[in-house]
């Protein structure tokens, strides 16, 4: 039997070390290969020539002023989601639960315009509409939080529950509220006055980008510069590391949980308050999920995930004009971010693995 | 009282079905170390491949039962198997992050969906955005001849078509070879410790494939159920939810038991439907969304209290969600 041992084409071997360089080349090839790929699909469906495939992408996401401006519009929110998510992600807190955390504070927002819309002026409520959705998305993302801590609860499983209740607690309340009666949504809130809108600054996308811009560099100071996210960080290596060293666990996941639902309560008041006026289930699109994929492609590093969500929003609108341009479906551009993710994800393995083919060994065969 | 249960109950095992095949499949491929939230994508790909192949079938002419069944069949299979093979490439050759993969794997799955449901729409160029395959749905969902003529007991027990049945006999099997076979035991091994279970001997790798496949075809037939017998054969885009977020729930809720699932997914069938049988008035229609909250409430509920009870056989595999590598130490 030992004689006729066959020896494997090649090994996998983990990397010591991988500068970063090599490292940011390798997922280059990935994004480049998955958008060949991506092309090749695309041909396939329009008949069109890749150049011209590529070029009504850029046409789709930058092809003029108001474009560009909802691009970098939807790039902040995505962002923003992705950076709530983050701490709780370095925490190996699989925070699933963006898409009802944003939902809760967004409920919250659109609560505060609708109730108190005729009896109190704008700015009393657009700061009661900051305070409630900020506790609101902090109470959806805790209450996980604390069964992890208390009794190690699974929280991946435990926040996707979450977003579910989230979401049929705003078709309660989208019914409740509906406005006109029997058209099952609720249109824009406070239409006539105004009351609860968020102010513009310049114009009315550049509110959402300036928050952006704060939060990202909030979180990368609290996460490489703080004693918080230091202990945040520990506890996600090693948890009996942070107990030795005197870390009360439960106190950082409650904590960071806080932080987590917290932002993404505040992006629900962005969406509401500032951007669409007004609330339904599928307001946040799906993108409390999209943001963990953006968080995890970047590593979990606040500066990165600009690139990341920039690479996921430019695809998302790149795809949905070839959608409109060539008359396809808008789910296209759902395949196509799929096929990116799955080459990025696919690439990690040869950042922290190295493959090597075996020699041949002369005689046999 | 009576009548009432003989009307709903029909609808809620017709609910329930997909959620079983989910659940069943979501079951045997955690069993096994893999936490596969691609399972909503991959329901979305079993049914919207099993209505590709039905589609053209139908549009070729004339048709013979026979092969309408396998033609769907076959392709639902087939679509789902791939996807099943293509998360295991990425998180078991390749090692990567399981949420992420199951979570990337979901948004394809549901954008495959909608994107070939959208273009066979257009193909067919029906004025209303669904596709109907009324030939097809006749052979789905026939039931035993004499199931009419027995009464209640009919209409409760005998009125399904062959898959509903067939997911009843699937969670049976995989319950038995799970708790009563040496297959079931390996496995069992390599979900709670892979490298005990690489030590014993055990292939940890052809373990993982080979049943998260299995599990990712089984969950499709649940997308297959769902369109051709109780859809009636429409596919229409995103008409089949977050059906498959709730085949997971029911994962956690039958404590990884497929022949707990059998009646915990009709439960959760009738949960999902209650809420058309409740009594509202016209005054306080907002109260039926409060009950759609229902079967997740109840998950959350289980899933608290089965970790606050912290009893050893109620607990997820030990490895669930992570990748395994002979070498890591």
């Amino acid at each position: 039997m030992n004689n006729k041992k066959n020896e494997p084409l090649f090994h996998v071997v983990k990397r010591d070390d991988i500068t970063r360089k090599k490292a940011w080349g390798i997922r280059a090839i990935a994004i480049v290969a998955a958008l060949v790929v991506c092309a090749v699909i695309t041909i396939a469906f329009t008949g069109d020539n890749p150049i011209s495939v590529y070029a009504t992408m850029v046409q789709g996401a930058f092809g003029s002023v108001r474009k560009t401006w909802v691009t970098l519009q939807n790039l902040s929110i995505l962002l923003l989601i992705s950076l709530a998510l983050t701490p709780a992600f370095r925490m190996r807190f699989w925070n699933c639960g963006g898409e009802g955390q944003v939902l809760m504070g967004g409920l919250a927002a659109a609560a505060c315009m609708i109730t108190l819309g005729d009896k109190l002026p704008s700015a009393v409520v657009i700061i009661l509409m900051i305070i409630t959705s900020i506790l609101a998305g902090a109470i959806w993302a805790v209450i996980p939080g604390v069964c992890k801590a208390l009794w190690n609860t699974n929280e991946t499983l435990s926040t996707l529950m979450m977003n579910y209740i989230a979401m049929q607690l705003v078709a309660y309340y989208t019914v409740f509220w509906e406005n006109p009666k029997g058209s099952g949504k609720i249109g824009i809130i406070n239409q006539n006055t105004n009351v609860g809108w968020l102010p513009e600054v310049g114009n009315k996308y550049l509110l959402s980008i300036i928050i952006g811009l704060l939060i990202t560099a909030f979180l990368y100071v609290y996460i490489y510069y703080s004693k918080h996210g230091y202990e945040v960080c520990v506890v996600g290596e090693s948890e009996r590391t942070a107990r030795y060293v005197g870390i009360k666990v439960e106190k950082v996941i409650i904590r960071t949980m806080v932080l987590s639902g917290a932002l993404c309560g505040l992006v629900g008041l962005l969406l509401v308050g500032g951007i669409n006026h007004t609330i339904t289930t599928t307001i946040v699109g799906g993108q409390g999920f999209t943001a963990i994929m953006v968080s995890w492609l970047a590593k979990f590093n606040p500066i990165t995930m600009i690139f990341t969500s920039f690479l996921i929003i430019f695809l998302g609108r790149g795809a949905g004009e070839i959608a409109t341009v060539f008359e396809l479906n808008q789910s296209f551009s759902d395949i196509l971010t799929g096929i990116i993710l799955f080459f990025i994800i696919g690439c990690e393995f040869f950042i922290a693995y190295k493959v090597k083919f075996n020699k041949k060994k002369g005689g046999n065969e | 009282m009576f009548n009432f249960l003989i009307s709903f109950i029909p609808r809620a095992v017709g609910q329930g079905i997909p959620l079983l095949y989910g659940s069943t499949g979501e079951i045997i491929t955690e069993k096994s170390g893999n936490l596969n939230l691609g399972i909503p994508g991959v329901m979305y790909v079993g049914g919207i491949a099993g209505v590709i192949g039905a589609f053209f079938y139908e549009q070729s002419g004339n048709m013979n039962p026979f092969l309408g069944i396998m033609i769907p069949l076959l392709c639902s299979l087939l679509g789902s198997f791939l996807m099943g093979l293509l998360y295991c490439f990425l998180t078991v050759t390749l090692r990567a992050n399981q949420n992420v993969t199951g979570l990337a794997m979901t948004t394809f799955g549901v954008g495959i969906g909608n994107f070939f449901g959208g273009s066979l729409i257009k193909i067919s160029g029906a004025d209303v955005p669904t596709i109907a395959l009324s030939q097809t749905s006749i052979y789905f969902s026939k039931t035993l001849p004499f199931a009419s003529k027995c009464g209640w007991f009919g209409q409760v027990f005998l009125s399904y078509g062959f898959l509903a049945y067939l997911a009843i006999v699937i969670a049976l099997i995989a319950s038995y070879i799970l708790k009563h076979t040496r297959t079931g035991l390996h496995l069992r091994a390599v979900g709670e410790d892979s490298a005990t279970a690489d030590a014993a001997g055990i292939n940890v790798t052809k373990y993982k494939y080979v049943t998260t496949c299995i599990g990712c075809m089984i969950a499709g037939l649940g997308g297959l159920y769902y369109v051709m017998d109780y859809a009636c054969g429409v596919w229409s885009n995103d008409a089949f939810g977050d059906r498959g977020w709730l085949a997971i729930a029911l994962v956690i809720f039958t404590i990884w038991r497929p022949n707990v699932s059998i009646f915990a997914s009709i439960l959760f069938g009738g949960l999902y439907i209650l809420y058309l049988f409740i009594p509202t008035g016209m005054e306080h229609m907002e109260v039926k969304e409060l009950y759609k909250m229902l079967p997740y409430i109840v998950t959350l509920v289980v899933l608290i209290v089965s970790s606050m009870r912290n009893k050893r056989e109620n607990q997820p595999p030990a490895s669930l969600g992570l990748s395994y590598f002979r070498e890591a130490r």
